[in-house]
């Protein structure tokens, strides 16, 4: 953990071949391209999901048309079945955690840019960043697979519970192969994340250009170290448990299954396991993974916010002590998801105290980013709308939190929709603001275009008011008890609450179509978008010091030497009120991190 | 744009807050003992999250307001305290909060999973399985028969796989579709899952309880009202799950006896 003054990393050649630039590439910035990309189809395929599911929900006898052509006995007739809603609401959980809110702000924007703030010409393990991508790839067309083959995908939730993980096809339909097709997939993606962790880590610790201490890399790069930190541990125990299940259904083994289960009036043949075992693996990884969905988007946002405001944070150290924070409690949280599940009751105390305690972290960070924005010279962009929108979302969901920690309100929102409005508000909508946000600032630095502007504020006006529109009564029917993963409202008691989810799912489509506006102006703004300039938000940060888009070595062979904090805004320079961190000028500044 | 921003975060957090104060949504009626506790806690977390909600959109909006399009000329300033104040206030602040809310929290809870049932509380047997609910009583005898999983049979409706040929005391048990007890009595609710995980809600006792396969879990309560409240399952157990409910029905003891004798004649 010294700064180097020559980089670790062997150089590698420039390609020369179309396989070798495009498709099997050793760059950073074309892995970070590629997971964005998949990044980008995930979410698109998520969000269709999430049309299907709100339309059944509103309507639950609706014939959807073509629903039929891709499951004929999921949707006889367009009109989804129990099953197949479950179905749906499976792979779109599934889809939406691991293949956008994993991959996009870590995977994509991490791949591309730690490097470059660091001021290397690469990750360490080359070779194992373009495994890693590949094995996502693959782990996603694995859970793809799964709507194609026989009784299609499994049902069980993104959570996959056992028994009903374990049983087999008698549990239901999808829970043969597609359970371990779910199994295979993840298990992969754990492969995969693994893999991008090693880089990452030894990328921040290792490859530090001269004049770049820990305390002078930006919060986003301290965002992505913390985050792959958090990633090889957790997905270091999921992957495991994925392969149990898997030799649960081929292996005869009963890892997660008890004796006298009995299922179709059969006494399944299984003894000895135990269904909690699961739960206590896949939430101690589950906790820590919904904190890699939200840790990158704060470092990300803190980043534009800074640049926005131009002005440092009120502190930096606060900000890397409070992600830190927040990720090693994650570890110690994970039984908040398990109160109800049977455990024992004390231990839903001693989960409860770590969870009300990383309300801390969660608020200090909150207070910081508001309060700098006191006395600052705020710019409105879309980057900076969809920040700032990141922390009224963050706001949003997290205090919704703060009743899902008490173990004795857990027991009337546990299983409600109060728990998906909560989980919805901050990685549904907060984590990709944050996303937004990211592509909004660093697509001119990615692509070498610029992005619509207008385009931009009309898809943020319509994100930030759908998405309250969407998920605060979320909120309001968990309270008054709309039980979660029903494909149909049949209880008396849900009857006068249909009518919300109709006005949820209206607004569903409506937010859900504005998403539209911002694949096409990626996608015109990437062939016909304005040359972007090198630093069009007169930014500090390494990534701004080089050419847009950078060359295939970052800096073109020249190593820059960092001569200031990451945020040095708000200063008397001879290009404007900023010096950028490579910028050997010295002016008068505030205050220098060492 | 950025002011029109500011007073849209207002706007939207007033309309946020107008469902809670008005209670449009709120739990229905508690027929519990413990359910007060349970009441106020969430009162009292709402309060608290409901004005960090207000104050922490508001503040943001405000400064939004005040901070964007400013004259190229203005000067940087700084929140007077700067991040100590912020972080002295928030470990004070929430700290506190955190720490009454934990503290008072472990009454509502060990009154619900901490303390033993009573000794003449009433023992009810409920069953899930993909996907209903059934009950079991003891009968007479006060003792439930074993339960054969390999006996279990759904066309025959012997739902528990008793076998009150060879085991005497299954011979009283009394099995229905339907959950009935007597008000103000003390129910000692043992909870078996036939085949993988359900859950138990039902709102107005304030109760929830995953059913955990292969292990037998119980829960204790008692009901003051009289009434007819659903049961519904909150585990995502299958295809079935949204429709798997049965009926509560608190009775007064007479009704209840007569529904009892009722229920073991159709045995």
């Amino acid at each position: 953990m010294h700064d180097m003054s020559a980089p670790a990393v062997h150089h590698h050649a420039p390609p020369t071949s179309f396989i070798r630039k495009h498709v099997f590439s050793l760059d950073h910035k074309v892995i970070g391209k590629q997971y964005y990309a998949l990044a980008l189809v995930a979410a698109l395929c998520g969000m269709v999901l999430s049309w299907l599911m709100r339309i059944h929900l509103a309507w639950t006898n609706a014939a959807i048309p073509g629903l039929q052509l891709l499951s004929p006995n999921g949707a006889p007739g367009g009109v989804m079945t129990p099953e197949y809603y479950l179905q749906l609401m499976t792979m779109h959980g599934t889809i939406m955690v691991f293949f956008v809110l994993t991959t996009a702000p870590f995977a994509a924007f991490g791949n591309f840019f730690l490097p470059i703030q660091v001021g290397a010409e690469d990750m360490p393990f080359p070779r194992f960043n373009m495994m890693s991508f590949w094995v996502t790839f693959t782990a996603f067309i694995a859970l793809m697979a799964s709507f194609f083959v026989s009784d299609g995908p499994t049902l069980g939730g993104w959570t996959q519970y056992a028994p009903l993980n374990s049983v087999g096809s008698v549990g239901g339909p999808g829970q043969g192969t597609g359970v371990v097709l779910w199994m295979t997939s993840i298990a992969l993606f754990c492969i995969g994340q693994l893999l991008g962790s090693l880089n990452f880590i030894t990328t921040t610790l290792d490859l530090r250009v001269k004049g770049m201490s820990l305390m002078r890399l930006p919060l986003s790069a301290w965002a992505w170290f913390i985050t792959s930190c958090m990633g090889l541990t957790a997905f270091a125990v999921l992957m495991p448990a994925c392969i149990l299940v898997i030799l649960d259904h081929l292996a005869g083994t009963s890892f997660f299954v008890p004796s006298g289960t009995v299922m179709n009036d059969q006494l399944l043949p299984h003894s000895g396991g135990s269904t909690l075992l699961w739960q206590h693996l896949f939430w101690f990884f589950g906790h820590p993974e919904v904190y890699i969905a939200i840790v990158p988007g704060i470092g990300i946002v803190s980043h534009i916010l800074i640049t926005n405001m131009r002005r440092p944070l009120l502190s930096q150290r606060v900000i890397i002590y409070s992600m830190g924070s927040l990720a090693v409690l994650s570890y110690m949280v994970y039984g908040h998801h398990m109160f109800v599940s049977g455990m024992n009751p004390i231990s839903a105390l001693a989960f409860s105290f770590p969870t009300l305690v990383i309300t801390i972290p969660a608020t200090i960070i909150v207070l910081i980013q508001v309060f700098s924005l006191y006395g600052s010279k705020l710019r409105i962009n879309s980057a900076s709308l969809f920040a700032l929108g990141f922390v009224s979302m963050f706001v949003s969901g997290g205090v919704s939190g703060f009743f899902l920690a008490q173990p004795s309100i857990d027991i009337m929102l546990h299983g409600t929709y109060f728990v998906v409005g909560h989980f919805h508000m901050v990685m549904g909508v907060a984590a990709m603001f944050g996303i937004f946000a990211g592509t909004y600032f660093w697509f001119p630095k990615m692509a070498g275009r610029m992005m619509n502007e207008t385009l931009g504020k009309i898809h943020f006006w319509l994100s930030f008011v759908g998405a309250y529109c969407i998920f605060m009564p979320f909120h309001y029917l968990g309270m008054a008890g709309n039980v979660r993963r029903y494909s149909t409202f049949v209880d008396d008691y849900l009857q006068p609450l249909i009518p919300v989810h109709r006005w949820i799912t209206v607004a569903a489509l409506i937010t859900g179509a504005a998403q539209l506006i911002f694949v096409y102006n990626l996608i015109h703004s990437r062939f016909w978008g304005a040359p972007a300039p090198d630093n069009p938000w007169e930014a500090t940060s390494l990534e701004w010091s080089t050419a847009t888009p950078p060359p295939f070595d970052n800096f073109g062979g020249k190593h820059p030497v960092v001569y200031h904090d990451p945020y040095q805004y708000g200063v008397k320079s001879s290009v404007g009120d900023y010096v950028m961190q490579a910028s050997p000028e010295q002016v008068a500044t505030e205050h220098e991190e060492k | 744009m950025a002011k029109f921003f500011a007073v849209t975060i207002i706007i939207i957090a007033i309309l946020s807050a107008i469902p809670i104060l008005r209670h449009t949504w709120d739990s229905p009626e508690d027929i519990s003992t413990h359910g007060a506790l349970i009441d106020e806690q969430m009162s009292e977390t709402m309060a608290e999250a409901g004005i960090a909600f207000l104050a922490a959109q508001f503040v943001l909006a405000i400064f939004i307001w005040m901070y964007s399009n400013r004259r190229p000329d203005a000067q940087i300033k700084k929140f007077p305290g700067g991040a100590k104040g912020l972080v002295i206030g928030a470990l004070l602040l929430v700290g506190a909060e955190v720490l009454a809310l934990g503290v008072f929290g472990v009454k509502a809870w060990a009154t619900v999973y901490l303390t033993p049932p009573a000794a003449d509380a009433i023992p009810i047997q409920v069953q899930a399985g993909q996907f209903a609910f059934y009950f079991r009583y003891p009968g007479p005898d006060g003792k439930f028969g074993p339960i054969h999983p390999e006996l279990s049979n759904e066309g025959s409706q012997n739902y528990f796989g008793l076998d009150p040929e060879h085991d005497p005391d299954s011979r009283d048990d009394v099995v229905t579709a339907e959950m009935a007890i007597p008000v103000n009595k003390e129910i000692h609710l043992l909870m078996h899952a036939k085949d993988v995980g359900h859950s138990f809600f039902v709102r107005e006792l304030r109760v929830q309880q995953d059913f955990v396969p292969g292990v037998d879990v119980s829960l204790h309560f008692t009901a003051t009202k009289v009434g007819k409240y659903e049961i519904v399952c909150t585990q995502l157990c299958g295809l079935g799950h949204y429709n798997m409910r049965a009926y509560l029905s608190v009775l007064s003891q007479s009704d209840f006896d007569d529904w009892m004798k009722k229920e073991a004649a159709l045995q």
